[in-house]
């Protein structure tokens, strides 16, 4: 069920895109840098950003409350998180956008914490005019995403376990005692690893085998 | 052991190797290379006949050296399968004028030398990597005299000594003359926690399990004296703290500070020196054994699979979780996760959690039977297709196919297609688009950050798996680095487009970096390799139109170098200094009529 995106242009106009940009204080992790005020109202200046606001905690639940209320009451269509690396929370609002009803795809991070406050902690000006450049980018690129869906395929219901130590042992006997199949590879003549050498093992003292 | 060995679902497979491997999560396609035994493995009832009459002997590794066994042999005696096993290298071989001994011998005739190697293929849903741990080799660590005297030994080989299946039948005796010592010395941290040889960290296990052989000792044999050599005794784990007390109780000594020499007295026992860090003062030592606390190192088969499976490793050597506190039995790749020491040194209940842990999160994944796969594609304007094969060329997961001789535009498989980028940025017709990560998408980043001070900025791209997230460890470990870089995040290197880059120059950026995964880290197995193919490209055109060509920098950064983050944009900003404004307008100029005329 996947749409191709060059038939489905009905989202894509980017000069018709509502906005929401939400630049978050990470409690002091960012806003101790950065002035975080200054760069949501920056963000608010810029074309098509209908609601520009800066946040305690964006991940928090009363944060995340406050951005699915703002898309329903502006009718936003995209938003853009200024916040901790997207490898961190991009899950987190993807899902929220989810909830609040927009494709999971039209949201940006610019990452305020990981690649700005905490590595110009001795410049905030720098600091603050990096972020207003990573939000900008940000804002540019979300304007022109398009919605994306993902597709459901069949999967194989077997698990490999590459080594036949303790820790492969255990995974593969959990895998199979909950009904899944496992081809558990040994490259040695025996199973047991490392372990089956050892006399007693700690802290209960007794045998390893 | 056995559990595992006969239980219905796990299809058991030793000596067998990963060979192969290319899918998708949820339908991973794995080749493995399975040994052959020469012994039927279902036959066999482990009657011990044959070792009887084979004339090979051989040291028993399981044993580390201390016994022998013959080259038809069980690898220890609770082995699974119990099947016996011939190291074909050690046998004299079948030819009946040889030797063939064993297979008179064998009742059930389940020996035979005409089985081969088979390679076999199985389709899985997810992998779990549980490759373990090499223990460190303390040969190179020559001031404890581990190749020279025999009464030094690794914790490894007293775990056999006084293991009661063991050479010694469980006997406490030292190697040079059977006897029992009346002292031993153990010395810790072999191999670890060192910048200057092994490893510089901690490998986790080596104080408990010499805590635990010394109460193993004592409880045997309490007139044995034993000191301790250590720099920290690290016993933070739930019950370790009272092994520990019990083993002082017992009298074992502990002495903060490692031996500096070791030398043998004439009876073989071992004279040492060490600096006592607690007292300030030199002190000696002699003592009847010594025993080496190993360390751990990555098992040696961890690079070759990480390069296979296109894993990342941690600066160690041990594979790379997904994130360290969050994530931290899976791999970055989907449907990949870890178990036990192949992710970081570990104890049995440790590994035993991880593995748990690890199988609960493939059940997670696969309870369903379906999957859904991320829409970060690429995909086809057939219109603009010329179908010159190009792309198909690129791909590394084979997802594009085109028939050339047709004139067919390609077409993508969006199943196996893992969304690096490469053929968009190598499409010279413009006739790919990469979903989340189009041409139009990227360039308006690029215009928008060289809006205003443009001379004064650094354009970088970053791809997802390594450089942006070794960007995002160097803010973890709070590194400071100069604040004019912007970072655009790809998913690959090899997405980043030859127009990205001459676009970055015209609007005026004084300096470009592509960074992506080192060469063989690459998580789209080798699309990097596209990347220096094209970056050259632009390196040699650069020159040609009078551009310098160190303006533009190639870096491989990977996830865990946040160091080499840092320094690399220290570096970029000394050479963004070295631009002039003179410069950088001849380039917008050079680049312009570049435009027209083409």
């Amino acid at each position: 069920m996947k749409t191709n995106i060059l038939s489905d242009q009905s989202v894509t106009n980017k000069d018709l895109s509502r906005i929401g940009v939400y630049i978050c204080h990470c409690g002091l992790n960012i806003a101790q840098t950065v002035d975080c005020k200054k760069v949501a109202q920056t963000a608010a200046e810029l074309d098509n950003v209908i609601v520009s606001k800066d946040l305690g905690y964006a991940c928090s639940e009363p944060g995340q409350q406050e951005i699915k209320k703002d898309i329903i009451e502006h009718d936003l269509d995209r938003i853009v998180i200024g916040s901790c690396s997207p490898r961190l929370h991009e899950p987190t609002f993807r899902q929220m956008m989810h909830g609040a009803g927009l494709n999971p795809f039209l949201l940006e991070m610019a990452n305020l914490r990981e690649q700005c406050s905490w590595v110009h902690i001795k410049e905030p000006d720098a600091a603050t005019n990096k972020a207003i450049d990573l939000v900008k980018m940000s804002v540019s690129r979300v304007s022109r995403l398009f919605p994306l869906y993902e597709e459901t395929l069949p999967l194989i219901k077997r698990t490999l376990v590459i080594g036949g130590g303790i820790a492969g042992i255990q995974a593969a006997l959990d895998l199979a005692d909950n009904g899944f199949d496992v081809v558990l590879v040994e490259k040695k003549a025996s199973i047991g690893g490392t372990m089956a050498q050892l006399d007693k093992t700690f802290p209960t003292m007794d045998c390893s085998i | 052991m056995t559990d595992a060995g006969r239980h219905p679902r796990i299809k058991l497979l030793t000596l067998s190797e990963v060979v192969n491997f290319k899918g998708y999560v949820g339908n991973f396609e794995v080749k493995i290379l399975k040994r052959s035994r020469y012994v039927q493995e279902k036959e066999c009832t482990a009657c011990g006949e044959c070792v009887k009459v084979c004339p090979v002997v051989r040291p028993d590794e399981f044993n580390m050296g201390l016994s022998s066994r013959k080259a038809i042999y069980s690898p220890f005696p609770q082995a699974v399968p119990s099947a016996y096993v011939i190291n074909v290298n050690e046998c004299l071989g079948h030819n009946p004028a040889v030797c063939s001994k064993c297979v008179d011998a064998c009742e059930k005739k389940c020996i035979n030398f005409h089985m081969s190697d088979e390679e076999l293929t199985e389709n899985v849903g997810s992998i779990i990597v549980a490759t373990g741990l090499d223990p460190y080799d303390p040969t190179e660590l020559d001031e404890y005299r581990y190749t020279r005297f025999e009464n030094v030994v690794t914790s490894l080989e007293l775990e056999r000594i006084i293991n009661a299946g063991g050479p010694a039948k469980g006997e406490l005796i030292r190697p040079k003359d059977r006897k029992r010592p009346k002292s031993i010395g153990f010395v810790q941290c072999v191999g670890s926690r060192s910048l200057r040889k092994g490893s510089s960290y901690c490998s986790n296990i080596c104080c408990m399990n010499t805590i635990k052989s010394t109460l193993a000792i004592k409880e045997h044999y309490p007139d044995i004296e034993i000191k301790v050599f250590y720099i920290d005794i690290r016993a933070f784990g739930k019950g370790f703290e009272d092994l520990y007390a019990r083993s002082r109780r017992f009298g074992v000594q502990y002495l903060r500070g490692l031996p500096g020499t070791v030398e043998e007295l004439p009876d073989g026992s071992l004279h040492i020196a060490v600096e006592n860090t607690a007292s300030g003062k030199l002190e000696f030592h002699n003592l009847d054994m010594l025993v080496l606390a190993l360390g751990m190192r990555p098992a040696k088969s961890t690079q070759k699979l990480q390069e296979m499976l296109g894993l990342q490793l941690s600066p160690d050597g041990f594979f790379l979780e997904a994130h360290p506190k969050l994530l931290p039995v899976d791999a970055a790749t989907r449907g990949i996760f870890y178990a036990g020491c192949a992710e970081s040194p570990k104890d049995i209940k440790e590994s035993v959690t991880q593995a748990s842990a690890a199988a609960a999160r493939a059940i997670r994944l696969m309870h369903t039977g379906s999957i859904t796969t991320e829409p970060i594609t690429s995909e086809i304007i057939k219109e603009h297709c010329k179908a010159c094969g190009k792309c198909a060329e690129v791909c590394p997961y084979n997802a594009i196919t085109v028939d050339v001789k047709k004139k067919a535009p390609a077409v993508v498989n969006s199943a196996a297609c893992a969304g690096c980028g490469t053929c968009a940025a190598e499409c010279a017709f413009g006739a790919i688009v990469m979903n989340h990560y189009t041409d139009e998408q990227i360039t308006s980043q690029i215009d928008v950050m060289l809006e205003e001070n443009q001379e004064e900025k650094i354009l970088a791209f970053a791809c997802n798996w390594c450089s942006y997230a070794g960007a995002d460890y160097a803010g973890v470990s709070r590194l400071q680095y100069p604040p004019n870089t912007r970072l655009i995040r790809t998913m690959c290197s090899g997405r980043v487009d030859e127009k990205f880059i001459w676009h970055g120059f015209e609007k005026g950026a004084p300096v470009i970096l592509v960074s992506g995964c080192h060469m063989g880290d690459c998580h789209y197995i080798n699309a990097n390799h596209w990347t220096v193919k094209r970056v050259e490209k632009v390196h040699k055109k650069m020159e040609k139109l009078g551009i310098r060509k160190e303006r533009l920098q190639l870096e491989w950064i990977s996830a865990a170098e946040g160091i080499r983050f840092a320094d690399i944009m220290r570096k970029m900003e000394t050479l963004r200094c070295s631009v002039s404004h003179e410069e950088i307008e001849k380039t917008i100029e050079v680049l312009k009529n570049k435009n027209k005329t083409d």
